[in-house]
């Protein structure tokens, strides 16, 4: 297709170069979580993550001409950026997680396997991810196909930080870095998608992050600790 | 209909914030009524809904398939709210906080579960769905024990990130869309449908793909079933009922919707080889784990994960006999599983563990759900005449009609591979004398979870599940009297058989026409 080599060929306009580097800053900031080894700065990071795709949204929304897109850019911002970080601060202050005990503080000895072979299968995936959503070919109308590609390369990140890092805060901070990787990827492929969808999404997001809250408070309760090392006698 | 539509929408939810002020007495009645109120609200759907679609204010729409799923979840909500009556007993003290925090529970799950299979697009259906899973977590955590508590986070967390699979599947579903509908359009699949033959293949494939990953989290197929297990034996019991009866049988809607879009974008080829991986995988891995299982609600989590894998090979069958099957299979499992968990529930109540080997003479010592139990367990096992056996028959002969016989001979050879793993570890329970029980030390009668948190504490304090109400001293001594714990406990397991009877013996004609015409639109000849 000519169309398409052309493209690739020629400069990307400020737009897609725009929105190609904050994709890129989303993706770092999963991997500054990746390897974050205090609750307090992986909490931020997150914050600092939602609030890159509140601004994509409204370069998207200034661009594209889609004023939806500015409600909601607003309002997940409100949400992600500040409504959920503050409610996992108090949650983990109020059980002593920051600025009480160093022991439950500090996570970087939560890792699975070690920092840097950790990062090395981060870096697998997300490349795994980067190349075979560019193969499948899916075009979008609003931003430049790069930027679905990193979307993905996020989302398989967040897996391995599930995975990788064993405890609660960590594992929920994946689950929410993922849906920031969907949200992401919203943008790219469903920028029209209706408001207030959206907002049902945002809304059950909050609902889903209350659940965590408790979950994690339950666990501290019965565990004394953040990590998910004793939870395996369940099995078989 | 549409005030019936309205009704299913409000009741439940009006139910839980009841429970929330009313006197904790009238909690239970109050949600056994709402259950059965809306049970009747959904028969009184079906003769409408086996004739045509109805659509309200463009969010809400049933047609014949969600009336199936009604089904299964109005049933359900009710027999299981008057089994927990019996299953809480009178609360005291921090008891009572804790069985009121299950009643406003039961209610919003019930009514999240009947709210997904009303939904007119799949982004709403999304929502109503992980409404689901953050409710049924809590549920799952409410017993307060550290095995609860581990079930509680490994659920929440699966099932959440499987959910954002999901997520991504519903944004490439829109993608596809857009491309024919234009930016900005609702994801309703009826919509989806009409421009089907021109939505982009590859968006279609993977978002069906991530679909099946994604919701068969929640639906407990094998690879990504790992937390069922654990969810389903730590959760009281009433809870374990719904879960495996109804929430993965919602799961399972939203596939069939994926299933529906897929089928008329793709042809049926890809959509029914995943399916069909996904339900051999399922049904094989879970028919070799019911081996062994020394808890008994595991032993049926690990049974719902077969009945599952049944319900994915029926579907990749395809042929309309195997689709019938399927929407039958949907009801005949929640209703035995349903009485095989609260047959179970029972034996747990009065022996004071869920361990297989510690639970003897069943039969003897438990005049009515004994018998009931084994007939729950026959039933689960596709034994003529309850519905189960219909249902599995019809996916077979669809299998077979279809030219499927490969498949078709592993589905009977695993399934009956599956029965025998559940009847060896039920007629140990039922069968073998009491006796032996006095051979063995007391504590080891006592599970290492629950049962364990809940001896040493006095009865006002131990939480509401697990506390042995009425058979205080099970946990304690071997000796056992011959005694039901509560009749709550028994009537819903033989409604529950009354049921499976029916679906098995001649089901009434209005659900015949209604599972006629769900075949017609998975088979894309109706709308």
């Amino acid at each position: 297709m000519p169309g398409i080599a052309a493209a690739a060929v020629a400069a990307p306009s400020a737009l897609s170069g725009g929105a190609d580097v904050i994709a890129v800053g989303v993706l770092l900031a999963e991997f500054g979580m990746f390897r974050q080894a205090l609750l307090r700065d992986q909490v931020r990071l997150y914050a600092a993550q939602s609030a890159l795709i509140s601004v994509l949204a409204v370069v998207v929304a200034a661009t594209r001409h889609l004023p939806d897109l500015y409600a909601l850019a607003a309002l997940s911002f409100a949400l992600k950026a500040v409504i959920v970080p503050v409610v996992l601060r108090r949650l983990l202050r109020g059980i002593g997680a920051i600025g009480g005990d160093p022991r439950w503080s500090d996570i970087a000895g939560s890792h699975a396997l070690s920092v840097a072979s950790a990062v090395l299968v981060a870096i697998a995936v997300a490349a795994f991810g980067f190349f075979t959503v560019a193969a499948l070919g899916i075009r979008s109308p609003v931003l430049p196909a790069t930027a679905l590609s990193v979307s993905v390369a996020v989302i398989l990140v967040a897996f391995v930080l599930m995975i990788v890092r064993r405890d609660v805060v960590s594992q929920a901070i994946g689950f929410l870095s993922l849906e920031n990787g969907v949200s992401l990827t919203a943008l790219v492929v469903a920028a029209g998608l209706p408001l207030i969808l959206e907002v049902a999404f945002l809304f059950d997001l909050l609902v889903a992050v209350v659940v965590f809250g408790l979950l994690i408070r339950v666990h501290h309760g019965r565990a004394e600790s953040m990590s998910t090392a004793d939870l395996t006698s369940l099995r078989g | 209909m549409h005030a019936v539509m309205v009704l299913l929408l409000t009741l439940p939810l009006a139910a839980a914030l009841a429970c929330l002020r009313a006197p904790l007495r009238a909690a239970g009645p109050l949600t056994a009524a709402c259950g059965v109120v809306c049970f009747s609200l959904v028969i009184a759907l079906v003769p409408a809904a086996a004739h045509g679609s109805l659509g309200y204010l463009r969010v809400l729409r049933v047609d014949a398939v969600s009336a199936v799923f009604l089904l299964a979840t109005g049933f359900l909500y009710a027999i299981v709210a008057i089994y927990s009556i019996g299953y809480l007993g009178a609360g005291h003290g921090s008891r009572a906080r804790r069985a009121r925090q299950f009643w406003v529970g039961l209610n919003l799950f019930a009514w999240a579960m009947l709210v997904a299979p009303m939904m007119s697009n799949l982004a709403l259906l999304w929502v109503a769905v992980e409404v689901t899973t953050v409710i049924s977590a809590l549920l799952v955590a409410i017993e307060d024990t550290n095995g609860a508590a581990e079930a509680a986070w490994k659920y929440v967390l699966l099932a959440s990130a499987g959910l954002g699979l999901a997520l991504l599947a519903t944004i490439f579903a829109y993608y596809a869309g857009a491309h024919v509908l234009g930016q900005s359009y609702d994801l309703g699949f009826t919509q989806l449908l009409t421009v089907a033959s021109h939505l982009p293949r590859a968006a279609v494939q993977l978002a069906f793909v991530l679909a099946v990953l994604g919701y068969g989290t929640k639906m407990g197929l094998v690879p990504v079933h790992t937390w069922l297990p654990d969810a389903h034996s730590e959760a009281p019991t009433p809870v374990s009922a719904l879960l495996s009866g109804s929430l993965l049988a919602v799961s399972f809607y939203a596939i069939l919707r994926f299933y529906q879009v897929a089928v008329a974008a793709l042809g049926p080829t890809f959509p029914r080889g995943v399916l069909l991986a996904f339900g051999i995988a399922s049904l094989l891995l879970a028919a070799l784990y019911l081996f062994g299982q020394r808890d008994i609600k595991r032993l049926l989590a690990y049974s719902s994960v077969e009945h599952m894998g049944i319900l994915a090979i029926g579907v990749s069958f395809g042929a309309p006999a195997a689709l019938a099957g399927v929407l039958l299979h949907v009801l005949g499992h929640a209703a035995a599983k349903a009485n095989a968990f609260m047959g179970a529930g029972v034996f747990v109540r009065k022996f004071g563990t869920k361990r297989i080997d510690a639970i003897r003479g069943g039969l003897d010592l438990l005049p009515w759900s004994g018998p009931l139990f084994l007939l729950a367990i026959f039933a689960l096992g596709a034994m003529p005449p309850f519905g189960i056996f219909r249902s599995e028959f019809e996916i077979v002969a669809g299998g077979l009609s279809s030219g499927n016989y490969a498949t078709a001979a592993f589905l009977i050879i695993a399934v009956t591979v599956a029965f025998f793993g559940v009847a060896a570890s039920a007629t140990r329970m039922l069968m073998l004398p009491a006796g032996r029980l006095r051979d063995r030390p007391a504590r080891q009668l006592v599970t290492a979870g629950s049962a364990a948190a809940t001896a040493g504490r006095p009865a006002g304090t131990a939480p509401a599940g697990t506390a042995p109400a009425g058979a205080a001293p099970a946990g304690a001594g071997p000796t056992l009297g011959r005694g039901e714990p509560s009749a709550w406990m028994v009537v819903p397991v033989a409604l529950g058989l009354l049921a499976l009877l029916v679906l098995g013996l001649h089901p009434p004609a209005e659900l015949t026409d209604l599972f006629s015409r769900a075949v017609g639109i998975l088979s894309g000849r109706a709308s």
